[in-house]
């Protein structure tokens, strides 16, 4: 029942996946299909219909609250670390659904990294937190790790900084290093996807403009889903928004559509700051 | 403009500030005097402590020799040695150490990491406090019905020590559960997030960071091992004791069992005895838990 009344509300407001396109659409990454999730009997995300294009940045915006952090959990299935998840619809990562019980999380991470809100590397080295991912997928040889973590570190515009003090902690870096270490460990992986989750809440502004240039050059060669609530960064840094609120997707387009000429009213009402 | 006078827009003020400044010696008054109870109450845990020491010391070190360490147990007092009961302790400690940490850690890492947050396992975590509590006499009787005797083991060091490693086991398992939830869950994300799989986790993120915490809980649960006393006697452990063990299956006496022998004879000589064992026994318990404080500086907390 919630489905039917819920899905006729979304079909009204949500302007068609497809939307006019000024140069050859690119491939589809991911491909979300009438997914809904409940917390317990909280119902979180609605409905949502989302393709994700390859080599694009994908902002996801929208009040505190809305399912936008929700969301982007999901898509690597992290979400499922809270107690009483349930999902419905199907979400193709490259064709195929992450929900299918022969697709194991261990899997699809490998493809798709994460960035976290707040900057977690592990109490460990610089070395040792890069060259983890390559590690737990089996990589010994040290001079091939030796490699990945020189390489990942430049990905990630930190080599210079910390390429002398390779073996300090990496907790001994400010917040916005740390951050960019864990964006260099994600990369580390080889993804696909950067789910990147708030990267610059907690950094101050200069960090913050350093992880968006970076983000600028990561999308060269990686799809990037970034959920953020400030607008600016949003408009800034992607090249689709979706907005999102009470858990739906109300208006998905390029961002500079949303940002000039949304579609919907909510979306004008939260993006010129009148609620949100 | 008088601070006191109502201003339009500034709030009311209901605190006035002669009656605050006249209660200030009654409060600090009040504060003085417990205070100086809190300070006596510590001052008798001390007092007590200290009278211990002095006894023990003074009556004991007497006895304190080379031959004390190499005899066994004697009538004679001046003859009589700890060396069985030493070697009888170690060799349990040799017997618990593994089997409890093992299963109390382990219990620990599946409840903690594994087990779903449902009611069963709830029930589970709080029973298991609540075993930390049970009088150490009845994990005695369980031992003597489960090892003791429907395994046949006898009074062995083996039978002993699965009983005292059961004694120790809620311990354990409590102070690892601790030490495993003090790991802050973003680093378990991370560590997700890149692909791993659970025991990678646990294995490489979990447990470097709460081992320290699971170390110095479990030696603190061994130390009270060592020095437990009753799930012996109603084992049926033997005080006294002429060859040392050459295996798990052999008998044995352990310090606390030898002590309690010697308290209770009647001879004035044997009390001296008794502090002396009691003094190596302390020792003991001291070097262990002087090992988990190192360890617990050693690795200090990283977030």
């Amino acid at each position: 029942m919630v489905q039917l009344m819920n899905r006729t509300e979304t079909e009204a407001v949500v302007s068609p996946p497809e939307a006019p396109v000024r140069e050859a659409a690119k491939p589809v990454v991911y491909d979300t299909k009438q997914l809904n999730l409940w917390y317990g009997s909280h119902h979180a995300l609605k409905n949502i219909d989302l393709p994700i294009r390859e080599n694009e940045v994908t902002a996801i915006i929208g009040p505190s609250g809305c399912g936008k952090s929700t969301y982007i959990k999901t898509l690597n299935r992290m979400v499922e670390l809270v107690d009483g998840v349930r999902t419905s619809g199907e979400i193709l990562y490259r064709g195929r659904n992450i929900f299918d019980a022969k697709y194991s999380v261990e899997e699809l991470r490998t493809r798709v990294g994460m960035v976290f809100q707040k900057p977690n590397p592990f109490p460990k080295s610089i070395y040792d937190n890069i060259a983890y991912g390559p590690r737990i997928h089996g990589i010994k040889n040290k001079k091939i790790l030796d490699e990945i973590v020189e390489q990942s570190l430049r990905g990630a515009a930190i080599w210079d900084e910390v390429k002398d003090r390779l073996n300090t902690n990496a907790y001994s870096l400010s917040g916005g290093q740390q951050q960019r270490i864990c964006i260099a460990r994600a990369l580390a992986i080889e993804p696909d996807v950067i789910l990147m989750d708030e990267p610059t809440s907690a950094l101050d502004p200069i960090s913050t403009l350093k992880v968006e240039e970076l983000v600028q050059e990561l999308k060269e060669n990686y799809s990037i889903i970034i959920v953020t609530h400030n607008m600016q960064q949003a408009a800034r840094i992607s090249d689709k928004t979706a907005f999102f609120l009470n858990g739906e997707v109300i208006e998905f387009d390029h961002t500079d559509k949303i940002f000039q000429n949304p579609a919907d009213q909510r979306t004008e009402d939260y993006i010129s700051g009148r609620f949100g | 403009m008088r601070i006191t006078e109502q201003q339009p827009g500034v709030s009311k003020r209901y605190i006035d500030p002669d009656s605050v400044t006249k209660r200030m010696d009654g409060r600090k008054v009040i504060n003085t005097v417990f205070r100086s109870l809190f300070f006596m109450a510590t001052l008798v845990a001390l007092l007590v402590l200290g009278i211990l020491f002095y006894r023990i010391l003074s009556q004991g070190l007497g006895f304190l020799s080379a031959e004390f360490f190499q005899n066994f147990a004697s009538r004679i007092p001046e003859k009589a040695g700890i060396k069985a009961a030493l070697v009888g302790s170690l060799w349990l400690m040799a017997v618990v150490a593994p089997v409890s940490m093992f299963l109390g850690i382990g219990t620990a890492i599946y409840l903690e990491e594994y087990a779903k947050k449902n009611r069963i396992n709830d029930l589970i975590r709080m029973n298991i406090s609540n075993l930390a509590g049970v009088p150490s006499v009845v994990f005695g009787l369980l031992g003597l019905t489960i090892f003791v005797r429907a395994l046949a083991l006898g009074n062995s060091i083996l039978a002993a020590g699965f009983t005292m490693s059961l004694l120790i086991l809620p311990v354990i398992i409590v102070a690892a559960q601790e030490a495993i939830r003090a790991v802050p869950q973003d680093v378990r994300e991370a560590s997700y997030g890149m692909g791993a799989t659970k025991w990678q986790t646990i294995v490489r993120v979990v447990l470097p960071s709460a081992i320290p915490g699971i170390l110095t809980g479990s030696i603190l649960a061994l130390s009270r091992a060592v020095g437990e006393t009753a799930p012996l006697i109603v084992i049926g452990v033997p005080v006294i004791i002429h060859f040392l063990p050459t295996g798990v299956t052999d008998t044995f006496t352990a310090l606390p069992m030898q002590i309690y022998d010697w308290a209770k004879r009647p001879q004035a000589d044997f009390q001296q005895v008794a502090s002396a064992g009691i003094i190596v026994l302390m020792a003991f318990l001291l070097f262990m838990n002087s090992i988990a404080v190192l360890i617990r500086n050693k690795f200090q907390k990283r977030y």
